[in-house]
């Protein structure tokens, strides 16, 4: 008895080491912050005079600011163009390609490129494509008889314009995942539905479609956080113009906290932020249950 | 056999037009960079530049400290990938192979804070660095990517969940202890996953723009992106330029990315499908 006591102490020791600086920056750079965050909720702070308790004041205010909803209409109508775009490029081209195809980790090469150059750079380089009158789209499109739009600089066409940016950059991603997702469907699932005659149709909706489901799963409710966090892209190629027809939710709380030092304000929309995105993910687990199947 | 063929066929034409369309952006970056200035204005653009010039690139280095903000990104890069590596690796083989109290519900607060964004810790974050005088250092930077990665913790414990433990049972009865089975085992055999989690952080830090933007605010301190973020600020339609800059900031990711490719399909394969 007392040996494996003295095993489960030497146990205890090394697991809690190894796992020690980790939970200190979990303590100290999430839980404690996000604790924060909910406190400075209810205070007025400008960042030189120090924090006052002010209650609920601060919701008023955001609640009537113009910019608060200016910011959560352009998220959501990003959020609504870019995941259903993406996932449905992505599923297809994944689909089309779940089969044996010569130099297709080639083309997985360049489908991918796009993702790990997100940088600022390449939104750059999209501010260039855009560009009114000498841009690569435009010109692409009065090749084809198709006058373009002004881009950037029409509310409509931004936002479109990030859609499509941010759309390019992620496809390569998901489809990867897509991919993967489907090469882990196993082989006599169709063979059996072969025996029993059922088409490719039926194969697709009776087998493919629920068996991806845990990766569709995982790729929307990653997608969805992803982009209710969408920053740089209208940062950087519309600085959320013309007229805040791209200004979203974090580039808000950027504004209040680092432009003008409403930290107590700041702190109200991204626990909002915060808010919004857990009670989609959780409608969302809810709704899984109906739609998606794991294998055991 | 020949429904195939031309199905292959059409998938073939597919794939490349998504290819072209990937790839040809940053066609047109580098092209615009080596183009003289009437080039690129012209209409209809040329597809093949016809003349060239380096006029742009040694620009890029003189109007701004360029090669500063290279070795600044280099520096944080390195630094949190190295640091972030250990401890993840080391906190992913405790839940994975030893068996000690609270495992379990530490485990799981680990991926619960995988849903918490970014910007709910950053104002505190910023408040709390600085009370440390982090502020315009590159140290806010460097300190919490290394300190917490629940991603890094989750994707290698998945990995090492993989690893028989009879491979770690002789070891134990030899009297090895967790260290050693850590750096002499285990560690090993993750080499795919390590380097996996390795890219994923150096290119993922050296992209970073939100972070500096925030903490830093002198040009000497500067990272890549910010210093690009600078360049549209300032020469906002002087296309050769900027997208020369566009080519210094992206070219060396490409290549890094290029040689490592391999590792990223692996990865995603590892990480993406856990339902």
């Amino acid at each position: 008895m007392q040996g494996v006591s003295k095993l489960n102490k030497r146990e205890n020791f090394w697991g809690y080491l190894f796992i020690s600086p980790q939970i200190i920056g979990l303590l100290a750079f999430v839980l404690f912050p996000v604790a924060m965050s909910f406190y400075l909720m209810f205070t007025e702070w400008d960042f030189t005079n120090s924090p006052k308790w002010i209650g609920m004041d601060n919701f008023n205010v955001i609640f009537h600011e113009e910019n608060f909803y200016y910011a959560l209409r352009n998220t959501l109508y990003f959020v609504l163009g870019i995941v259903p775009v993406t996932t449905a490029i992505s599923l297809g081209m994944a689909l089309l390609t779940n089969r044996a195809i010569k130099g297709l980790s080639i083309y997985k090469a360049a489908f991918f490129l796009p993702m790990v150059t997100s940088s600022v750079a390449i939104v750059l380089v999209w501010y260039w494509v855009f560009a009114p009158d000498i841009g690569l789209l435009n010109n692409f499109l009065d090749a084809i008889g198709i006058t373009g739009p002004n881009w950037l600089t029409e509310a409509f066409w931004a936002r479109i314009a990030i859609i499509i940016m941010s759309t390019w950059q992620g496809m390569g991603y998901y489809y990867l995942i897509f991919l993967a997702g489907l090469k882990g469907i196993p082989e006599d699932y169709y063979e059996a539905a072969e025996i029993d005659g059922a088409g490719k149709m039926r194969q697709f909706f009776n087998i493919t479609l629920p068996l991806l489901s845990p990766t569709t799963f995982f790729i929307i409710v990653t997608m969805l956080i992803g982009v209710f966090n969408l920053f740089q892209e209208s940062f950087i190629l519309t600085a959320g113009g013309p007229a805040f027809s791209t200004y979203t939710l974090v580039m808000y709380i950027y504004d209040l906290a680092f432009r003008y030092f409403r930290m107590g304000e700041a702190a109200v929309v991204s626990v909002v932020l915060f808010v919004i995105v857990l009670i989609v993910t959780f409608i969302q687990f809810k709704l899984s249950k109906r739609w998606v199947n794991y294998i055991d | 056999m020949t429904r195939t063929k031309r199905g292959n066929f059409f998938i073939h034409l597919l794939l490349i037009a998504v290819a072209l369309t990937t790839i040809f952006p940053f066609y047109w970056m580098i092209t615009t960079s080596i183009k003289p200035s009437d080039a690129i204005f012209q209409v209809p653009p040329q597809l093949v530049p016809k003349s060239f010039t380096l006029e742009y690139f040694p620009k890029v280095f003189e109007l701004m400290p360029m090669a500063r903000a290279y070795l600044n990104s280099t520096k944080i890069a390195v630094l949190v990938t190295v640091g972030t590596l250990l401890t993840s690796s080391i906190a992913a083989y405790a839940f994975a192979k030893i068996k000690f109290k609270g495992s379990g519900a530490l485990f799981a607060v680990f991926l619960a804070t995988l849903m918490i964004p970014g910007q709910v810790t950053l104002i505190p974050l910023y408040i709390l660095f600085s009370k440390f005088n982090w502020i315009d250092t590159h140290l806010p930077l460097i300190v919490p990517a290394i300190m917490i990665n629940a991603y890094g913790v989750f994707m290698i414990k998945q990995f090492m969940g993989g690893i028989p433990n009879a491979y770690l049972e002789s070891a134990k009865i030899d009297g090895a202890s967790h260290p050693r089975i850590y750096w002499q085992i285990v560690m090993p055999l993750c080499k795919p996953a390590v380097i996996t989690l390795g890219l994923f952080t150096f290119i993922g830090n050296w992209n970073n723009f939100f972070g500096p933007l925030i903490f830093l605010n002198s040009e000497n301190k500067f990272t890549v992106p910010l210093i690009i973020s600078s360049f549209k600020g300032v020469y906002t339609v002087d296309w050769g330029l900027l997208m020369a800059a566009s080519t210094v900031a992206i070219v060396p990711i490409i290549i890094l990315y290029l040689l490592t490719q391999k590792y990223y399909v692996q990865g995603i394969a590892m990480s993406g499908i856990k339902g």
